[in-house]
């Protein structure tokens, strides 16, 4: 561990990391999970660095958990909601990330709602640029944060069966768990509806099934995701009375899994749409608060360790 | 009705599911075929057996007419399940699958049940039904595919409306593909004129109507098989009747794609003249063709690229039809001509009879997945007994469907319907002349 380099300036999407660059996160996440349960969470590693949440699109919970986990490690944490603001102005994004850039900031947290969308942004900055979620691409400290909250529970990654469910064509957290989870030797397969599969997703590394009696057989870990609410009432799907029916988790399909299986869910969950209340709130099997709460862990990690050896970048001209 | 015994004697049967067409008998226990065989001796079974005598007379599976409307719930007055089911069964017909575009249209469960609690009251004829394939059949929303698959829909089609926006028929194609289920298109690019007035040509022409390009068919369905070709899911076009249509499926069946096709009697008994002066009897949709595209439908039945014969019986009443022909609806009733003018392809030996029936009967139920169509023994006793030989002339006011409109009134034609049964029932059994 003490050899060990992160190689990457920022943090755009897990495919890339190596199991090293995926270990030493979480290892280090373990260390702010203890933390934050102590009633004094303040350290001092990011004092004087400032932390810009540059959301182009809504969020609550990951917008929050980035500023928690900068304020716990003393940074100045600075929200924009640019999409109340420039965007509506007709600002192009490369203008935005001009403008934020000569404000000297260490760390961009940016979200997006189209792929590629940080990337583009992040190589027209000085700064690092962790991508809190572009488009339908990746989302990478969620993959990570449930990579965290399955390796606590199971004690390892390798060698368990991951069924993510649901709504894969449009998930961003779906693709970043597939590289995560592949990569970390964890078997991984996606059940859903063919109108929610991406074409030829099982050349990503799964195994594709479109039952959910079948999908579920003997996993560890059923990760369930999102429907948006504009895709269930005909488009992709014909209404959440079906979807539930044939793809939401319940007691009754939860049992094709293994005993011990646990549920996962990125949030905000539709309850009654992918998964029903009983087994959402199952203290015993229901991972979906612990998710949160190693969401600030991990969050924590992955801006010490781009803002370790970060200086401010060279003078605007 | 335990233990009723029936023994069905000296009849030509024909099996187009097991190639047999030979003299014998059938006996028939409660509602299955016990045994089937030559010179199977009453004596055997018992006293209180009823022998029906057949000598010169065929008997075959019942036909499963795959393309029906019923009209009911909404339009009782044009058909409803009884009248149509009546008419089914003198026809021969003893499976038919009802298309969804009803008022209610049958795009949820609960008109789904609402049938099949009609047909167990009405108790002659199977009636199954497909389920629109988007909401309302307003070709925009997907319907509860998997929930009214469970709830015994046999396919998904937007009824006499193609499903037209490509987008949306893909989803179509992939959703209902992860349950299984079949999508059954109206070949008809929307587009290009729709409503199926006439096929843009000569006649209409000299009528002055609006053609449409017979094109219209083969560009949907091309469309189609490419979204097919995608989406892996089982297709069949309804009533083809172009011979560029049918080559199109020609060569997606030799590609390997899950396609199948139907097409119904107005496309080989008639061709476009049949609209003389403005005959709305004549008026269908798709339109009917010119002549060699109904040599091309007879072709296509001859060498298997069409799949399936079906009614498309489209019931209208006086006040649909005495129209001027644009505004006229489109469609003709078929359940009681559709066995002998498909003879016809055999009178005018251009297939056998056991060909024909095979497009009637065990074909169209492989389609859509139903244990009928067969003479085998344990099937169900489904079938129809008809004399090849009769010879008389379509009398349209005769009919049971509570609609005439057909443009084959006084038609000659060969081979008559004398007995129809349904799972061991006689529902239909001709009053000696």
């Amino acid at each position: 561990m003490d050899s060990y380099a992160y190689r990457h300036r920022h943090l755009l999407g897990i495919e890339g990391l190596t199991p090293e660059d995926i270990t030493y996160v979480l290892d280090l996440a373990e260390t702010y999970v203890d933390m934050n349960r102590e009633a004094e969470k303040k350290k001092t590693t990011l004092r004087g660095r400032t932390l810009i949440n540059c959301f182009f699109e809504n969020s609550t919970r990951t917008r929050t958990s980035f500023e928690v986990a900068g304020k716990r490690l003393g940074a100045d944490v600075i929200n924009m909601a640019v999409a109340v603001s420039s965007m509506k102005k007709g600002e192009t994004l490369i203008d935005t990330a001009m403008t934020l850039n000569a404000m000297h900031p260490d760390v961009l947290v940016v979200r997006h709602p189209e792929s590629g969308a940080v990337q583009l942004l992040s190589e027209k900055v000085d700064c690092a640029v962790i991508n809190a979620g572009d488009g339908s691409h990746e989302h990478p400290t969620q993959a990570l944060l449930d990579a965290l909250t399955i390796r606590r529970r199971k004690g390892k990654l390798g060698g368990l069966t991951v069924a993510i469910c649901g709504d894969v064509m449009h998930s961003r957290v779906a693709r970043s768990n597939i590289w995560l989870l592949n990569a970390m030797g964890t078997r991984v397969r996606v059940v859903a509806p063919r109108t929610l599969l991406p074409a030829e997703i099982e050349h990503l590394g799964v195994e594709v099934f479109h039952d959910m009696a079948e999908g579920l057989a003997d996993v560890d870990i059923v990760m369930m995701l999102r429907l948006q609410n504009e895709r269930m009432h005909g488009s992709f799907v014909p209404s959440t009375r079906e979807y539930f029916h044939f793809f939401g988790l319940d007691e009754d399909k939860l049992k094709f899994a293994k005993p011990d299986a646990l549920i996962m869910h990125p949030g905000p969950m539709n309850r009654g749409v992918e998964i029903g209340s009983t087994v959402a709130d199952d203290i015993d099997r229901s991972l979906i608060r612990q998710q949160v709460e190693m969401g600030v862990a991990v969050r924590m990690a992955c801006l010490e360790l781009l803002a370790r050896d970060l200086g401010n970048g060279p003078p605007i001209k | 009705m335990s233990g009723l015994r029936r023994l069905f004697r000296g009849a030509r049967l024909i099996d187009p599911d097991s190639g047999r067409d030979m003299v014998g008998d059938v006996i028939v226990v409660d509602d299955r075929i016990a045994a089937i065989g030559a010179n199977i001796s009453a004596d055997d079974l018992g006293p209180d057996v009823e022998v029906v005598d057949l000598a010169g007379l065929c008997l075959a599976p019942g036909l499963v007419d795959m393309r029906v409307q019923l009209r009911e719930p909404g339009a009782e007055h044009i058909e409803s399940v009884e009248s149509g089911s009546r008419a089914a069964a003198a026809g021969g017909v003893t499976t038919i699958v009802a298309l969804p575009n009803t008022d209610p249209p049958v795009d949820d469960v609960s008109v789904v049940e609402f049938l099949a609690r009609r047909a167990r009251e009405v108790r002659l004829a199977k009636v199954h039904t497909y389920a629109a394939a988007t909401k309302g059949m307003h070709g925009k929303e997907l319907t509860e595919i998997g929930l009214l698959a469970a709830n015994g829909v046999v396919g998904f089609t937007d009824g006499v409306k193609a499903i037209a926006d490509a987008l949306v028929m893909r989803r179509v194609l992939a959703y209902a593909r992860t349950f299984n289920q079949l999508v059954i298109q109206h070949p008809e690019e929307p587009s290009l004129g729709s409503a199926g007035e006439v096929t843009e040509g000569e006649i209409a022409t000299r009528l002055g109507l609006a053609g449409v390009t017979p094109a219209a068919e083969v560009i949907m369905i091309e469309r189609d098989l490419r979204l097919v070709a995608i989406t892996g899911a089982r297709y069949h076009v309804a009533h083809v009747s172009t011979a560029a249509s049918i080559d199109a499926i020609r060569q997606a069946k030799a590609a390997g794609l899950p396609v199948t096709c139907d097409t119904a009697p107005p496309y080989f008994a008639l061709n476009e003249t049949a609209i003389g002066d403005y005959r709305t009897f004549a008026k269908l949709s798709p339109p009917l063709r010119s002549e060699s595209d109904r040599q091309a439908v007879v072709a296509g039945l001859a060498d298997g690229s069409i799949d399936a014969i079906a009614s498309d019986h489209s019931p209208w009443d006086q006040d649909s039809k005495r129209l001027p022909f644009s505004s006229a609806s489109c469609g003709i009733v078929g359940l009681e001509t559709l066995l002998p003018l498909s003879l016809e392809l055999c009178h005018n030996r251009h297939m056998n009879l056991i060909d024909v029936l095979r497009r009637l009967t065990v074909t169209p139920a492989r389609i859509l997945g139903l244990a009928v169509g067969t003479l085998a023994a344990g099937a169900p006793a489904d079938f129809v007994v008809f004399d090849p030989k009769a010879k008389y002339r379509v009398e349209t006011d005769r009919f049971r469907s509570k609609s005439k409109n057909a443009p084959f009134d006084g038609r000659p034609v060969q081979g008559r319907v004398e007995l129809t049964v349904v799972d061991g029932r006689t529902i239909f059994e001709r009053a000696a002349a």
